[in-house]
Formats: structure tokens, sequence, C-alpha cells
């Protein structure tokens, strides 16, 4: 309440609000950044894990107008702080936010040090529920100030939003051996542009799918190629990433299927049913039809005793720490990680191109053991699939000189569609792979094997 | 309104205030130009498109295909017009002009265009129409008179007065031109007008010029945006005798460029009224 009353008393002139006033209300403050950072309260910087704590400053010396400009120096890979800058701006104060319904865009120029291309920028992540993130990807950068324009999908959905901006970004070059470089950020605000229009909402990336479903499994659609799209006042189509909150989702059978406000898909029985979204009345293009059949038949459960094994991602075992089992590369379309179908934890990746179970926290040490395990379902035709262990080396850290990354093909004859392929491969297959002390990761990759399941993935020996 | 529709290069003038007031009393930052303001209020032609089905008879004429040269009527358009309730219809107060994307005739694009051609012919006036414009490359929408002794004389002697055109890759840009002898085609004398905060295309918005004997006024909503006069031409006045009118949406040709693989079709150009005043 108190925040609320707060609010009121900056958008208004008058001070005739009673003690009535029955519902809070944020201020309408669209800027956040100028010379310095506006009306963001004393805490409001917040780094994401891994990246380089201190990547962010004021640069008092570059601006676009007035006398500064944010900072961002991103890191090289090898930067013990951290190997990527990246993290949110948030309004600092539980419970506070902001009232951007009015505003229609965020609007910030920027340069950088040479031409890059940045991850992502964006705004609506508060490191709470994170509704209402939106993003631009990859976002071009020149030497020269240049206007960003991101539209807000749906402004009427932030009535308190505390996630103003945020970036992630990291070196250019090759994975593991990138090196940094410094982009400036300027006149960062919300407003009322009055130029976005023609709204062209899409999900699944504007395409009808179908999928095979199962009973008891669900499926998150923030993973799904969730966008809004506007014709900005330049005549140029704008597409940003939006989170599911902002989208209405209707489920054509919810005995079926039945999707909540956060876009998680709950498969209830056998059936068909289809899925369909309208952003702020306007109906996306794009669909998702579930058949949902016979139960899940899972992989054939583990035998050996969890003294032989070192297990990345089992039910059947006590798991290692994983950092991720999908890091979401930029060059990486695989979508997808651990989901849930009756009650068992399994790996499901759509659109995989290559994906990598990380355990760079925690190197894994396989020096005693003798195979790598893992089961494989897909509905594709076979394909070759490749796995690949990297090594990080006695330093123990991604790039430096001394990793070892080495790959093995899993030819197609050993893949039949829609049965689980057992796969056992001997360590030694992977030649030249001599360091097996300091593994931080296991990639997939296929270029035939694009929608699959994956589950008891371990060394052993 | 004005304070949104600022214009740079000349002062705005409210032209509703101008009607309302009938004064002759200009304001204007370019202190060489006298600029001529006539109070023209007597309705002689008005269609507020209100009868639904074919656009009326009695004031309208339906072009079809391709231009007389086959040539994309002279600009390499695109399109084949056609007389089908799928591109031109009235329906609910509103005349529509829709394009399509579907082969027909040899064309990639279907469309309208209707003119009043010895239906509707003036000799100045206030002449304005209240339009809503398709968006995305290649859409090119137009409100135009011409000069109605183009049989006999050929354009651009027979003059044109472009009141709106706009291309849908510039949603805020509105272009008013004159053509006439020495002064046409790629080299009219014309004037952009951007629209602050707001797009043609979301939409109506009122299109207008007042014409008199020696000058063309032109408008949009209540921002008196450009005057054109005989100074301004770089040949001979042709504005002195009858024009008839003409609305079109044009896809493709010289002046937008093709459409884009984002170009939205089907599309629709709405026309609420069409007005012309003494």
């Amino acid at each position: 309440m108190l925040s609320g009353l707060l609010g009121i008393s900056t958008v208004s002139c008058e001070r005739d609000y009673s003690e009535d006033v029955a519902f809070a209300t944020f201020p309408a403050i669209g800027e956040i950044f100028n010379d310095t950072p506006v009306a963001m309260g004393s805490d409001f910087y917040f780094p994401y894990d891994g990246s380089k704590p201190t990547a962010w400053s004021v640069d008092n010396n570059v601006s676009y107008m007035g006398s500064a400009s944010m900072r961002v120096d991103v890191p090289n890979a090898n930067d013990p702080e951290g190997n990527y800058a990246g993290a949110i701006f948030r309004v600092d104060g539980e419970g506070s936010g902001r009232d951007l319904s009015g505003f229609d865009a965020l609007t910030f120029y920027a340069k950088a040090s040479q031409a890059v291309t940045i991850g992502e920028i964006g705004f609506g992540e508060d490191f709470g529920e994170n509704k209402y993130v939106a993003n631009l990807t990859n976002v071009d950068l020149t030497t020269n100030w240049t206007q960003f324009i991101i539209p807000i999908p749906d402004p009427s959905k932030l009535i308190q939003e505390r996630g103003m901006l945020r970036y992630a970004a990291a070196g250019i070059g090759e994975p593991g051996f990138e090196t940094g470089y410094t982009f400036w950020i300027d006149e960062v605000k919300f407003e009322k542009l009055g130029t976005i229009a023609q709204p062209k909402p899409a999900i699944l990336g504007g395409e009808d799918v179908e999928e095979q479903g199962f009973s008891g499994s669900a499926i998150d659609l923030a993973g799904r190629n969730l966008t809004q799209t506007y014709n900005l006042g330049s005549g140029i189509n704008q597409t940003v990433t939006a989170a599911p909150s902002y989208f209405n989702f209707v489920s054509s059978d919810i005995e079926v299927a039945r999707v909540n406000e956060l876009g998680i898909v709950s498969i209830l029985k056998e059936g068909s049913a289809t899925i369909t979204a309208t952003l702020d009345g306007v109906k996306a293009t794009g669909s998702l039809t579930l058949q949902v059949g016979e139960d899940f038949e899972f992989a054939p459960d583990p035998t050996l005793p969890q003294s032989d094994v070192i297990s990345i991602f089992s039910n059947a075992y006590t798991d290692v720490l994983v950092d991720t089992y999908n890091p979401y590369w930029d060059t990486s379309t695989t979508q997808g990680e651990q989901t849930v179908i009756s009650g068992q934890d399994i790996l499901h990746y759509t659109s995989l191109n290559y994906v990598a179970i990380l355990t760079a926290t925690e190197l894994i040490d396989a020096t005693d053991m003798t195979h790598i395990h893992f089961d494989l379902l897909t509905a594709d035709a076979p394909a070759n699939f490749i796995v690949k262990i990297k090594d990080f080396g006695d330093d123990g850290v991604d790039g430096g000189g001394d990793d070892q990354e080495v790959a093995y093909t899993v030819p197609s004859s050993q893949i039949t569609s829609d049965e689980w392929a057992v796969l056992d491969i001997p360590l030694s297959n992977f030649v030249g792979l001599t360091n097996k002390s300091n593994i931080g990761s296991i990639i997939f990759e296929s270029v035939g094997i694009n929608d699959l399941y994956i589950d008891n993935v371990y060394y052993h020996k | 309104m004005n304070k949104r529709n600022t214009y740079k290069i000349k002062t705005a003038l409210s032209s509703a205030i101008m009607f309302a007031l009938g004064l002759l009393l200009m304001t204007s930052c370019d202190l060489d130009t006298t600029q001529t303001v006539a109070k023209l209020s007597t309705l002689v032609m008005q269609d507020e498109f209100d009868t639904n089905g074919a656009p009326n008879p009695e004031y309208w004429n339906i072009d079809e295909g391709t231009g007389p040269n086959n040539d994309g009527w002279g600009n390499g358009e695109l399109q084949y017009y056609t007389n089908r309730t799928s591109n031109l219809t009235v329906q609910n107060g509103y005349l529509l002009i829709t394009a399509q994307k579907e082969d027909y005739q040899g064309s990639a694009y279907t469309s309208a265009k209707i003119q009043t051609k010895t239906k509707v012919e003036h000799t100045y006036g206030r002449f304005e129409a209240r339009i809503r414009v398709p968006y995305g490359q290649g859409m090119w929408p137009a409100f135009w008179l011409l000069g109605n002794d183009i049989d006999e004389v050929t354009w651009p002697q027979c003059g044109e007065i472009d009141i709106m055109e706009y291309t849908g890759d510039k949603p805020t840009i509105l272009h008013g031109s004159v053509h006439g002898p020495g002064y046409s085609g790629g080299n009219p004398v014309t004037k952009t007008y951007e629209l602050m905060s707001d797009r043609f295309d979301t939409g109506f918005h009122i299109f207008g010029i007042e014409w008199g004997p020696d000058y063309i006024n032109y408008y949009v909503d209540d921002v008196l945006y450009n005057q054109i006069t005989p100074d301004d031409a770089e040949g001979e006045w042709v504005f002195d005798h009858p024009f008839y009118i003409i609305i079109n949406l044009a896809v493709g040709g010289t002046f937008p460029g093709p459409p884009s693989e984002e170009t939205v079709f089907p599309q629709t150009m709405l026309v609420d009224y069409i007005r012309v005043y003494k």
C-alpha cells in the first residue's frame, strides 16, 4: 500500500487522494538512463551467474546525448571473473515497480568498439516470475550510435514491472576463445512513440506444428519460439521474443491438454488437442497440435550398481552436479532440456542442431570409466548422431589451450524410429581423448535427428 | 492535434479554424510567400458510400486492366484492376479497395481503381477524402485529380493534382504533388509531410486540397502543409480547367517498388467519404 500511495503522489499534481484508494498504482516513469540511472533505486544491477559482475559501468567520457552513457566491457573467454557479460536492471524494492502500460516501446541508442552482434537486449526480467520478458535477439551494433526500438508486445500487461532492462553478450570468435569488446548504451527509456502498429504475433515460429505427446507430461511453450512483430514508424517490421504470459493460449480440447498463463502445457489423456493463442486480441500465427497416444514407454532401467557409475542424468542413480542440460548457445537452435513425463525425468530436445550438457562447475573425473551410456528415442528417420566429450584440461576452464574435444558418431544403423536406442559406447572409441579427469561437457549433435528424448546418461566401468 | 502534427518548414495552420472564421489572415514564417486561403464551404459533390454494393455509377467509372498500353498504367504497376467485389465494393459506409495477391490475367496482384471522368469534373474548389490506407512495401494508394482534357492535350499538359500519395514502406509519410508540362513524372512540384507520433495506416485521416485560380493548398487533418502557386511550377500552370477525381490502390511500380515477402495480402484501403466544395 505504501508504494502504491507513493506512486500516486508522483503522478498527480494534486494532494487529494484519500485513504480509500482501492488499487495500488505505480509510477509511470519511462526513463531508465540518461546520464545516470533514473529512479532505479540503489540496488538495481544483478549480473547473471557466470557473467563478469563488473562488466557494466557508467562512462563519463562517452555519450550519445548529455555527458555519460552506460558502458559494458564484454570480457575475453578466459577472464577469470566470467566469460560473458549479462545482467538485469531491476527497480529496487520488493513490491515496487513501474506502470509501463502507457508506453509502447523501450528505446535506446547503442554503439560498440567494433561491429558486433549482441545476443540479447530486452526487458521484463525481474528474477521473480519473469512473466513479461521481451527481447531483441542478435542485435547488430556498429561503431556509430544507432537507435534501437524494442516494441512492448502488449503494454497493458505492464502495470507493475520491475525488469527495466536486460542484456547478454559474449565475446567474438571460436567458442572457448572469444575476445571481448566494449559497447555503450545511452538514453534508455520506455516511451510512447505512437508509430508502433500492425501487430503480428506468432507461436511455434508461425508454423503449424504437430507432435506426439504423452499423458502426464508437460511442455513449456516458453522455449517454442513465441514472438510479437510490430511495424515501426520507419516501415520496418521489428520482431521481439515474447514470454508466454503476453499470450492467451487456448486448447481445442482441455480434457487432453491445457495451458496455464505461464505457458506450461499439461498433457492429461489420450486424444488430440491443438494449442492456439492470441496476443492482445490478435490471433497468433502458428499452432501446436498434440497427438496424445498410449502411455510413454521409457528406456530400459539401468542395471549397474551406483558404485560403477558416474551419472549425468538418470532417475536410477544419484546424478553429479550438472550446470545445465541446454545452455542455449548463440548458434544452437536446440530447444528444451529436462522435462517430466508421468513423474519420470527425461531430456526432451526439439529443433536440435547441437546441445551441450555442462558440468563446468564440478568437472567429472572419468579416468576409471570405460564407457559412456545414453538412451535415445526419436520419431525422426534414422540419421547419424554425434557425441562429443570435452575435457577442459588441467586448468579446469573452457578454453586456455589444453582442452580436448573428441567426437564419436553413432551410425544411423544403430537407430530405429520410435524405438529406444540403448547406446553403450566404449570411451576408447573417442580416439585422442587422453585426458578424462576434467570433463566439462557432453555435446549431442545431429543433422537428421531433431526431435528426440534422451535418458540415462552416465559414464560407467 | 496541431501540437502533435508539427510541421517544420511552414507554420502549421488549422484549416478547421480557417474555414470556421473564413479568415484570409495567414501566419507564416516564410514572409516572402503570400499564401491565399479561400472559404470553400458549399458542397457540390459528396459520396458518403452509404449504399452497399458497387460504387454509385452516377459518380464513378471503374477502370480495369493494366492500363491503355498494358504497361502498369505508365508506372510499371504490378496489379490488374478489376471490378470484382473482392477488389472493389461499398460496405457499411465505406468504399473498400482491396489488393489481393493472386494470379489473374497474367498479373500477380489484383486491386481496383475508380474515377469520375465526365461525371464529376470541377475547376477549383476544396476536394477532400477521409481515408485509411494499407501498409507494407509495395502498397501505393492514391487520391488524385486529372485534367479532363487529357484525351485532347495528353498528359502532363492536362495537369495532375495528387492530393494523397503514400507508399506502405513509409507509414508516416504523405506526398502531395502537382504534375504539368515541364514538371512531371519524377520531377513534379511536390512536398512530403511526416505525421508525428501517429501513422496513416492505423486510422482515418482527412486528405484535402483547396484549389483556386493561382494556388493549391494541401492539408491533412487540420494541418495545412503546403501551398503550390504558379511561381513554384517550372512550366506552364495548367490548373484552370475542370479536373476529375481518381481513387486507386496500386501494388508495386516505379514509385514504391515491388512488394516484399513481408507485405501482407490482402489489404484494404478504406474511404469513408469524398466531398467537393466550392
